[in-house]
């Protein structure tokens, strides 16, 4: 099914970066950039990690190279991009998918886990798209995509911190594309609903039960689909989209 | 090339404006159209191309081409 949707799309000859995508949903959105001909980059905090998901997209055939980046590290991330583009010349586009999450109640949030959430969700989204403006605007092309969360359009009791940057994300998104407009960068957001992810494996079956009876579509989605918008939403037929955030949740929200 | 033959190469570059309109008192954003992130991206040009850090408050005041002529060459000058 993966293939048949993302065979439609056309990557080749483009450069496109993809934050957190060791494992999870940056893995499938890697891989389906991956399947569509384009050089991924993969970028995440592990060695060994980013080295298998590297090794994997290779393995298929497909062109990807691995980076250790720390998105909350400006200096990491200045001289991964610049190694980037000094070896490739271009970066067409780049997907803000990294991010954690550290419940818990507000009473019993820590200022730790409050901190290290916004720290990567938010501010990792900002400094990759700070460094990596600073070629596309110099390109005058170049398109951002950042995973927000419908967690950010609706909030989550035990997620005031996740909720706080995945909002957060969602203004920075519109924020951008009307700075980069002009400049022919379009800055786009996507909502997943629930996923099956090593993330919502971690939900108690009561929670996830409780989720599933909210979904009109009754099912938790799958990450190519979060994959199958990224590539739509970064391809030229979507050239008159920007500042929007897009929900992929099975109908969970709907305003 | 001297310092003002690389400056009006990239203003000519980064705006896309002739020659003979990168007069000195020529003002960026009134005379040669330039919105706030043009001026951003000229700062940031000039940077790379000089090697050097230009700060927030000294960017503002380069408003005309003349203006980052000159403080352009003071700079290079220390």
């Amino acid at each position: 099914m993966m293939k048949e949707v993302t065979m439609k799309f056309d990557f080749s000859g483009k450069n496109v970066v993809v934050t957190g995508s060791a494992r999870g949903i940056g893995f499938a959105i890697a891989g389906a950039y991956a399947a569509c001909q384009a050089t991924t980059f993969v970028l995440d905090l592990n060695q060994e990690q980013v080295n298998q998901a590297v090794e994997k997209l290779c393995n298929q055939g497909y062109k990807a190279f691995g980076y250790v980046a720390n998105v909350t590290d400006p200096s990491s991330l200045e001289s991964t991009f610049k190694d980037i583009i000094e070896k490739h010349q271009s970066i067409d586009v780049l997907i803000n998918n990294a991010g954690i999450t550290k419940d818990n109640l507000l009473l019993r949030m820590k200022s730790e886990e409050w901190q290290s959430v916004l720290s990567v969700n938010l501010n990792g989204t900002h400094f990759c798209t700070q460094q990596v403006c600073k070629y596309m605007l110099k390109q005058r092309s170049g398109v951002i995509l950042n995973i927000a969360s419908v967690i950010g359009m609706m909030g989550n009791a035990g997620q005031a911190n996740y909720a706080a940057s995945k909002g957060g994300i969602i203004a920075y998104t519109k924020a951008c594309a009307k700075e980069f407009a002009s400049r022919g960068i379009r800055v786009n957001a996507i909502a997943p609903g629930f996923i099956e992810t090593e993330m919502t494996s971690r939900l108690p079956q009561e929670v996830v039960d409780n989720y599933a009876k909210a979904i009109p579509l009754a099912r938790m989605g799958k990450p190519i689909d979060i994959a199958n918008l990224c590539l739509f939403l970064t391809d030229e037929i979507s050239s008159y989209i920007t500042g929007q955030t897009i929900a992929v949740d099975g109908g969970l929200t709907m305003y | 090339m001297d310092i003002e033959a690389k400056v009006k190469q990239i203003i000519m570059d980064k705006l896309g404006v002739e020659e003979s309109q990168i007069v000195p008192e020529a003002n960026f954003i009134e005379d040669l159209r330039a919105d706030s992130l043009d001026t951003v991206e000229l700062v940031m040009a000039f940077e790379d191309e000089f090697g050097i850090q230009i700060q927030d408050e000294d960017q503002e005041k380069l408003r005309t081409v003349g203006q980052s002529i000159d403080y352009l060459k003071k700079r290079l000058a220390e």
